[in-house]
């Protein structure tokens, strides 16, 4: 059983044709990593698995995203499916809260109020995420007062924190130094024997590294999508190719 | 000249534009200072000498031309008024910033609307305000004429801050909340509302200022009696109008700078305190 179906997805911005007949399936816990130049619609794509393309005015989509075989599109609501649908995006963006409030958020949002059941979560998250270590002394503190790295792994840990099946991953790693990178990656290989991860990274070593299957976007196309060390020692499609051997991109 | 100016005249050598501009930047400043600074000596100077107790006594007689009064009058008015426009000029922004769709008709005509408002001399809001409140809704000269036309004229000031705040928060929060399925009205109360807290603040004390300095809004609305009014349809007088009528009259000038110190050492207060509550609610 596949997590995700894609079946014939079209998504306009305006008059914009930005991701044209997308077909794809994702397999529980995998990690996908989605490649492709800036502007290839990969993190469009990202976005309509957990519907946060519907913040976009004027933005359109056709066809369907199955998830465990229900269309989230159809009679689905929307706040549920971004609680099984966790995202980490491309910059940290902790709250400006303290780092046990900003875990404790989502929860809460679900109706979670006792004390100790929260402080149960927050503490699993941090492990979780592994940042416990760094945070658990300054659990009340503010968590805009963390490094790059450590707001980041907070990001992860707070989008753990609702119990998601799956875990979108925008471009993780773009603001991080390469210790940090190193951890969120290792993080990755370990999270997905809970979760289905789906990852979008402009570093193809990253992918190379992280993922067990890679997706090729170009000009809101699909090209190719295989596991990941086939895709990148035998890719099929020249375009493909070209672009993972640095001819462009 | 001594040898650290000498030192100084050194480095700019070989800039006489920085020079001219450093020149510049320091008259600036002490005109901008001193201009601030010989207003409030010479309010002072005038005012304190006058300062006596029986300034401060209950009841407002021709004799003792007591403030106390006014000074309860202008925080009743600045209350009341706050009530009133607060929740309208603040759910207006969050409408217009978190919920109105970009570019629709609706937005235009608001935005369009509280541009014309906060233009409008505050003297055509007395009139306005007498016309309206107190002769065709029939409320006489009263408190709650005042308040009225006071909440009218600060609506769009605060209205406005408001929506620089909110616009203020980074779209990342938003995202954030909405990625963790959080619906629009607790992101908005839990994330948006809590980070522009400071912002919507100094709008409100710009707001509180323009209440406690206005008179020319007041005249025809609130009126000018000196006593604490004592339902929301008796006259009263503001510190600022209790002023305007003691120099009016001619024969009180030194109380009226008495006043006037008065007046400026609320301003002053207010400003710091909520300088302080601002600091407080950001450090959470």
């Amino acid at each position: 059983m596949n997590k995700f179906e894609i079946n014939n997805l079209d998504l306009y911005y305006g008059n914009f044709h930005a991701l044209k007949n997308i077909n794809m399936h994702i397999k529980p816990n995998t990690v996908t990593a989605f490649i492709g130049p800036s502007g290839c619609g990969k993190s469009t794509f990202l976005r309509t698995l957990n519907r946060m393309n519907d913040l976009v005015e004027g933005c359109r989509i056709t066809g369907e995203v199955l998830m465990d075989g229900k269309n989230v599109y159809h009679n689905t609501d929307v706040n549920l499916l971004r609680k099984n649908v966790g995202m980490v995006f491309q910059k940290p963006n902790p709250f400006p809260m303290s780092v046990y409030n900003n875990i404790a958020y989502g929860p809460r949002t679900h109706g979670i109020t006792k004390k100790a059941q929260l402080d149960e979560i927050v503490e699993k998250s941090l492990r979780d995420a592994a940042i416990w270590d760094e945070v658990k002394d300054r659990l009340h503190k503010s968590a805009m007062g963390l490094s790059g790295g450590q707001q980041q792994r907070l990001c992860i840990a707070r989008a753990l924190a609702v119990k998601p099946q799956v875990l979108l991953m925008d471009e993780p790693t773009s603001a991080l130094d390469p210790i940090s990178t190193a951890k969120v990656e290792d993080l990755v290989m370990e999270l997905k024997k809970d979760y289905t991860i789906v990852m979008v990274t402009h570093n193809m070593q990253q992918a190379m590294r992280a993922s067990d299957e890679t997706a090729f976007f170009l000009l809101g196309e699909m090209i190719e999508k295989a596991p990941t060390g086939k895709l990148f020692s035998m890719p099929q499609d020249k375009r493909c190719e070209d672009y993972i051997t640095g001819r462009f991109g | 000249m001594n040898t650290k100016v000498k030192q100084v005249m050194q480095t700019y050598r070989r800039s006489p534009f920085s020079l001219a501009m450093r020149v510049m930047l320091i008259v600036s400043i002490a005109f901008t200072v001193g201009i601030l600074a010989f207003i409030l000596i010479y309010i002072l100077a005038n005012g304190i000498p006058y300062i006596t107790p029986s300034l401060f006594s209950m009841e407002y007689t021709s004799e003792n031309v007591s403030m106390l009064p006014s000074i309860i009058t202008t925080l009743m008015l600045v209350a009341a008024s706050l009530v009133i426009s607060m929740p309208f000029g603040i759910f207006t922004a969050v409408y217009l910033v978190e919920y109105a769709a970009k570019g629709s008709r609706i937005v235009e005509v608001i935005r369009l609307t509280t541009e014309t408002l906060s233009g409008i001399p505050s003297i055509v809001y007395g009139l306005f305000g007498n016309i309206f409140f107190v002769t065709v809704l029939g409320w006489k000269y009263s408190f709650l004429a005042g308040v009225m036309t006071i909440s009218i004229m600060i609506l769009p000031l605060i209205m406005r801050t408001a929506e620089e705040a909110l616009i203020a928060v980074p779209q990342d929060w938003r995202q954030a909340s909405f990625g963790l399925g959080a619906g629009n009205l607790r992101t908005v109360f839990k994330i948006v509302l809590p980070s522009a807290v400071p912002g919507i603040l100094s709008g409100v004390i710009l707001a509180i200022g323009r209440v406690v300095g206005e008179t020319a809004a007041l005249i025809y609305t609130l009126g000018t009696m000196a006593k604490i009014p004592d339902s929301f349809f008796s006259s009263g007088r503001t510190l600022a109008l209790h002023m305007w009528v003691l120099s009016g009259e001619g024969l009180h000038i030194n109380q009226a700078y008495a006043t006037a110190v008065v007046l400026v050492v609320i301003v002053v207060a207010i400003n710091a305190l909520s300088g302080l509550v601002a600091k407080k609610l950001q450090r959470r």
